[in-house]
């Protein structure tokens, strides 16, 4: 049971309704010169990119096991049950790993705030909680942008492939994308034709970073009896050869 | 004599203007944010500061935890005359990692956060955890030189009594956070030029910060004879510096065989910056390795030196690499540091060589039989000659 989005971009007109909803939503200014700005900022939780004549759309992903989430030194991004990925600005000491660590390049930092935060979309946290469908799911005209259960989702793109086989690239982006995301993707082209990263590995990437921090407290136990072992031998050896030296 | 004086003034002149650039680069920090004072991005959100102050500042201070685990864990006594300033570097050299955070974190304010708020899954968690107990260590292994200068016994016994345990955990906490520094980057496969990005970067952080805990140690034993008169403990350093060439040579190989194993050397055939820089670095750290096995080379101060100091420069573009250039290609962007960035690096730096200076004359860090009296005129040349490299 967990919340997710389907972007058909087969469908997506390019209006930019989800990008107005969207900033509307977040409180964030909205006017012609943010609409043309076809990348995601921290002013800009969204955005439709153009490639050719076709669209695309950006948002964070929400990661099943959101890299994001697991470098995060102080917690301030959670994985939701819900399905969100969530982020508490009080927390946040600024240190960018979360930008740095994301596949998908979502995170954004305002660089220019002198007391600055994270901002990436957050998938509608309180309206999903209530069983609302997201701002931009609300505000796609052509049903391009749809919100439910991540099940359902999945079931219902492959059908769409299903059914016209010749409208759509057959795969869904964010299956097993980085290990899974809560935002699928439909393309009638392969995925990297439409901007997306198809580069990113197929595994969860919280678990490259887990094989090694698992071992510390290992290394914790072994190097202290070790450590303690050699410093025991040697200072022991030391003491005796000073008893010999005087008794001669 | 008037020479000499001149040349002072010059580095002088030099430290001032470091000094200064960097006031107004942290005027630009605190009222501009990262924005007005760096050149860093979302797409290139970690630069110079993570890879130089932090990655390389901390590298450049583990001389103090090999020396420890040398001196006191393996009993090895005769390395005991440089243990104290190489403790004295780990321990300035982790305060200005505090330092640098300050500058790079988005909230300085915020730097206790981990203390209370946990994660243990993030690898940055047990960085700061480690950074932060291991400083403590530090500060208690060096404090016993302040106590003895003004004969204040009682603490110093109270701290003579733990001082294994606390050695022992000096030592495991810098084995965890050097390596877990090269764990920072094991998340982030699909953006590391694969020449850098591999599962043995843990490791290989561990072992060359070891090489340069050693080099860093030849390299200030050198400066501080010069500064304060002193002889040099040459056959030390000698030993030494065949230790660092078996262990250089060791990460060299195992360098290799990753880079052989994962099939990434035909990249080497590849005309492109990573390229020369990766050559660079390798080159940096082979060459004085080779010239150490030679006892002619180890036996001359100058060219003891000069290898320390290519295995420095070799430590520090390997940690640029990483945290740089391995990181450009894959980013859409090309970062490199603003002036204001730099500014502050060097002041950092240079403030770490003046402050190490004003404590080593004033308290016992070097053993005293060979301080001559006029020593303490001695000039800050080498200091600001670093400063400014």
């Amino acid at each position: 049971m967990s919340k997710a989005i389907l972007y058909d971009s087969t469908l997506c007109i390019g209006c930019k309704a989800c990008e107005q909803a969207c900033a509307e939503r977040w409180g964030l200014p909205y006017n012609d010169r943010i609409a043309a700005e076809a990348k995601i900022s921290a002013h800009k939780l969204t955005a439709i990119e153009t490639h050719g004549e076709r669209f695309s759309r950006r948002l964070c992903m929400h990661c099943a096991e959101p890299a994001c989430a697991s470098v995060c030194p102080v917690g301030a991004i959670q994985k939701t049950s819900l399905g969100p990925v969530v982020y508490e600005a009080d927390k946040c000491m600024g240190c960018r790993y979360c930008v740095q660590a994301c596949a998908f390049q979502v995170p954004s930092y305002e660089w220019d705030q002198r007391l600055p935060k994270m901002r990436k979309c957050d998938m509608c946290y309180e309206r999903q909680a209530r069983g609302e469908p997201t701002a931009c799911a609300a505000a796609c005209p052509v049903g391009a942008t749809k919100c439910g259960e991540r099940d359902a989702l999945v079931a219902e793109a492959r059908q769409r492939i299903a059914e016209k086989p010749r409208d759509y690239y057959p795969k869904i982006y964010g299956l097993h994308e980085a290990g899974g995301t809560s935002v699928l993707y439909l393309s009638a082209v392969p995925f990297e034709q439409i901007g997306l990263n198809t580069s990113v590995p197929q595994g969860p990437l919280p678990a490259l970073t887990w094989r090694v921090l698992e071992l510390v407290p290992d290394v914790v136990s072994t190097g202290s009896v070790l450590l303690g072992g050699i410093w025991w031998i040697t200072n022991r050896r030391a003491e005796v050869a000073k008893a010999e030296g005087k008794r001669k | 004599m008037r020479q000499r004086l001149a040349k002072v003034t010059v580095w002088r002149a030099i430290f001032a203007a470091i000094l200064l650039s960097g006031a107004y680069a942290t005027y630009l920090r605190i009222f501009y944010g990262l924005g007005g004072a760096t050149n860093l991005s979302d797409r290139f959100p970690w630069g110079l500061w993570i890879a130089f102050d932090i990655l390389c500042g901390v590298g450049l201070a583990a001389g103090g935890f090999t020396l420890v685990a040398v001196v006191h864990i393996f009993n090895i006594e005769r390395y005991k005359p440089i243990l104290r300033p190489a403790i004295l570097t780990a321990f300035l050299g982790y305060m200005l990692v505090v330092v640098a955070l300050l500058y790079d974190l988005g909230r300085p304010d915020r730097l206790w956060h981990p203390l209370v708020m946990w994660n243990p899954h993030s690898v940055m968690f047990e960085v700061a955890w480690c950074v932060m107990l291991y400083t403590t260590v530090l500060f208690l292994e060096f404090i016993p030189v302040v106590l003895e200068k003004f004969g204040w016994n009682r603490p110093l016994n109270w701290i003579h009594n733990i001082s294994v345990p606390l050695m022992i955990a000096g030592v495991l906490l810098s084995t965890l956070h050097q390596s877990s520094l090269g764990s920072l980057y094991l998340i982030v496969p699909e953006k590391m030029y694969p020449l850098w990005y591999s599962p043995t970067l843990p490791a290989m952080f561990f072992l060359s910060a070891i090489g340069v805990g050693l080099a860093m140690t030849i390299f200030e034993s050198w400066h501080s004879s010069r500064a304060f008169g002193r002889a040099l403990e040459l056959p030390l350093l000698a030993s030494m510096g065949r230790v660092l060439a078996v262990l250089m040579s060791a990460y060299l190989w195992l360098r290799f065989l990753d880079i052989a194993r994962r099939g990434v050397l035909p990249l080497l055939a590849r005309n492109r910056p990573e390229t020369w820089l990766f050559l660079l670095e390798i080159a940096l750290l082979a060459v004085p390795t080779a010239l150490l096995f030679q006892r002619s080379v180890r036996m001359r101060p100058g060219a003891l030196y000069a290898c320390a100091v290519m295995v420095v420069f070799g430590f520090i573009a390997n940690r640029l690499n990483v945290g740089v250039t391995a990181m450009e290609a894959a980013s859409g962007t090309s970062y490199v540091p603003k002036w204001s960035e730099i500014a502050v690096t060097l002041s950092i730096v240079a403030a770490g060589f003046a402050i190490f200076r004003v404590i080593a004359e004033y308290f016992p860090i070097f053993e005293k039989v060979s301080l001559e009296a006029g020593a303490a005129q001695a000039p800050e040349p080498e200091r600001a000659r670093v400063a400014a490299a």
